[in-house]
């Protein structure tokens, strides 16, 4: 099997979920006859028919709503938010029905709500965010974020076979990145949700990240490494609920952390998991839980200035040697 | 109320008659009983009534089978007592007992049973409709030659979900059978105050939709066109949209002191009580005598009594099972 990009990996996982089981189906806006608007889809509706690949009109509560009401069915829908941006549109199918249904009523509603997210295209305010804090808060919605397409492939397979409602978020910078191609098995596999990945050992400082942060993470890494400092680098992989075990364990190790993101800052995932190390390895800490994240605005449009609001390696770098120096 | 040939041609009969009247009452008694307990302090946090329109309930329910699916709403009591779900397991789940339909984790606005296809009232206005929508989409799929039928207000015309669903449901040709309940106001604010277009049944026409009103303060007349309805889109596979024209006697919730309508609004309405109006119509046919509404009274208390005995000895889900369910697997990292 050659090299695949991280996009042809998720098209392979449904694909493959697809063929292996029929209650599996995808909607979305485009997602059928024009393929997907990142053409993730592409073939499918040849493949699967208009049945299984339904084109929907630009309705994103009734595409979700329709999605949670088959789920509830017995079905196993995959809808596609065109960008991720546009799943405010149904924030509230998501945060009180999806979330909700099996605590309030014992019934799951095993979805997917998958989408291209993140910045660095130069894609403006509404097509660039990342959105993982606006559902953080809402117990019951699972959340996933791979960055490699061997993680792709097994994450989106385990997020179709999982009974809870799961959000699948793409960066779209990585979706045909050739310097991350990679070979994926050929037999069927998952990667469990909830598990992180240690993608660099080091005995200094963690660096706590997911989705394309975790390759400006490794950069910098390779960079403290000319310095004499061991930045050990944790992918999260799974955002909600994420894996405190192996984020702990790190901390004990290396007694200094960094949580870098890509969301702005205010409210998002490193506030949430500095509180979690503050309360479980606080004795443990040998300076302060540092964050690396966008700055708190809109994502801008022109290039230089979202390059300045984009978490940066140099800004890794400068947050590393500021705890080295701790 | 319906002209005596319309009754005739309905063929009704007096037994089905009674029944009906047993329903509704049913559902007044019931809301009765729940104002009482919530000024007990039994019940808590929010109570919408569904008192004035039970004829839409008791009416619509006849012609569903136990394979169509409910989606109904927030006033969602008078669906659930005529969906056949125990009234005791809906006065627990109102008492927040582990015994309620929704094990006490739901409340008023949130009876629920997959047994019976009731998926659901919705504490959030138009939040039933895509669901609705993705119900039939699965019958479809699946081949199950089935009815949705979606309760939803007058307010929930104004929410977007009520347009993308109407627009779905028309464009894949899905069996959802829209049940309007217009009863004039979206809580406190009167329809022609909320819509541009107070026939609220025309807006269908624009999704292709067929739809038709009915009065819903006739209980007879309400069966009827619901039968009419479901049977098309039961047989056609197409949605159909029945705006059902009905009247709340009580307040939108317990905490509403009703000061946007006039005394005599309300008043006007209660005359044409779809409780009243219809045993007054039985007896003149001389199918209902004193001996029938003491009978039928004293079967209704029991029920009602006896649900707000099981309410009462219910349990109270354990603190310590707070995370079950969240989700599929109970162990979340603590």
């Amino acid at each position: 099997m050659p090299p695949i990009t991280l996009l042809e990996a998720i098209r392979q996982g449904i694909s493959e979920e697809m063929e292996r089981d029929s209650r599996v189906f995808v909607l979305g806006e485009d997602v059928g006859i024009y393929g997907g608007a990142f053409k993730l889809t592409e073939g499918f509706i040849e493949k699967f028919g208009a049945e299984r690949v339904i084109d929907t009109p630009i309705s994103e509560s009734a595409i979700v709503g329709a999605a949670c009401g088959a789920a509830m069915m017995g079905m196993r829908p995959v809808a596609e938010m065109q960008f991720i941006d546009f799943i405010s549109c149904c924030f509230d199918v998501l945060t009180n029905y999806a979330a909700k249904s099996r605590y309030r009523q014992g019934v799951g509603i095993p979805i997917v709500v998958r989408g291209p997210c993140g910045g660095g295209v130069h894609g403006g305010p509404f097509h660039s965010q990342n959105v993982e804090a606006f559902f953080l808060n809402t117990p019951g919605l699972k959340m996933v974020e791979p960055s490699t397409p061997y993680d792709a492939k097994g994450l989106i397979k385990a997020a179709i076979r999982d009974d809870d409602p799961v959000l699948f978020f793409e960066h779209k910078l990585l979706y045909r990145n050739p310097k991350i191609k990679q070979e994926v098995p050929e037999e069927d596999y998952i990667v469990p949700i909830g598990k992180a990945a240690i993608r660099r050992e080091g005995r200094d400082i963690t660096v706590v990240t997911y989705g394309a942060m975790v390759y400006t993470a490794m950069e910098a890494a390779e960079r403290l490494e000319e310095e004499g400092i061991e930045m050990e680098v944790i992918d999260l992989r799974t955002l909600q609920p994420f894996d405190r075990e192996a984020v702990i364990e790190s901390v004990k190790k290396t007694s200094k952390v960094i949580i870098l993101h890509e969301a702005t800052r205010t409210g998002g995932m490193a506030g949430e998991i500095t509180a979690v190390i503050n309360e479980e390895a606080f004795e443990y800490l040998d300076g302060p839980v540092m964050r690396v994240t966008a700055i708190d605005t809109p994502v801008p449009y022109a290039p230089p200035l979202e390059e300045f609001f984009l978490p940066q390696v140099a800004d890794v770098l400068k947050a590393a040697r500021a705890l080295a120096r701790y | 109320m319906s002209s005596k040939t319309e009754l005739e041609l309905a063929r009704i009969e007096r037994e089905h008659a009674l029944f009906l009247l047993r329903e509704m009452l049913r559902i007044r008694r019931f809301e009765e009983k729940a104002i009482e307990m919530y000024s007990l302090g039994h019940i808590r946090g929010f109570l919408h009534l569904y008192i004035g329109e039970e004829a839409v309930a008791a009416g619509a329910m006849q012609s569903l089978t136990r394979d169509d699916n409910i989606v109904a709403t927030y006033r969602e009591h008078g669906q659930a007592l005529a969906r056949g779900i125990a009234a005791g397991s809906l006065m627990a789940e109102m008492y927040g007992k582990s015994t309620g339909c929704s094990r006490g984790r739901g409340g008023s606005m949130h009876f629920f049973d997959a047994s019976r296809r009731f998926y659901g009232g919705y504490a959030i206005v138009g939040g039933g409709l895509p669901i609705a929508v993705g119900l039939a989409l699965a019958d479809k799929m699946l081949a199950r030659r089935a009815v949705t039928a979606c309760f939803f207000g007058d307010g929930a015309v104004a929410e977007g979900e009520f347009h993308e669903s109407m627009n779905l449901a028309a464009l894949w040709k899905l069996p959802v059978l829209f049940l309007c309940e217009n009863n004039l106001y979206a809580m406190g604010t009167a329809l022609a105050r909320h819509q541009s277009q107070t026939d609220i049944h025309l807006k269908a026409e624009a999704y292709g939709v067929i739809s038709e009103t009915v009065d819903g303060m006739d209980v007879l007349a309400v069966e009827s066109a619901v039968r009419r309805a479901a049977e098309f889109v039961r047989e056609s596979g197409h949605p159909f949209l029945l705006e059902i024209r009905t009247y709340r006697f009580r307040a939108h919730s317990m905490a509403d002191p009703d000061l946007y309508r006039t005394k005599e609004e309300i008043e006007e309405w209660k005359k044409r009580d779809p409780i009243s109006v219809f045993e007054a119509y039985l007896r003149e046919l001389g199918m209902l005598a004193d001996d029938d509404v003491v009978r039928i009274e004293a079967e209704v208390a029991a029920e009602i009594d006896e649900a707000v005995a099981f309410a009462e000895a219910g349990t109270w889900e354990p603190v310590e099972d707070l995370l079950m369910d969240v989700y599929t697997t109970t162990g979340l990292p603590d």
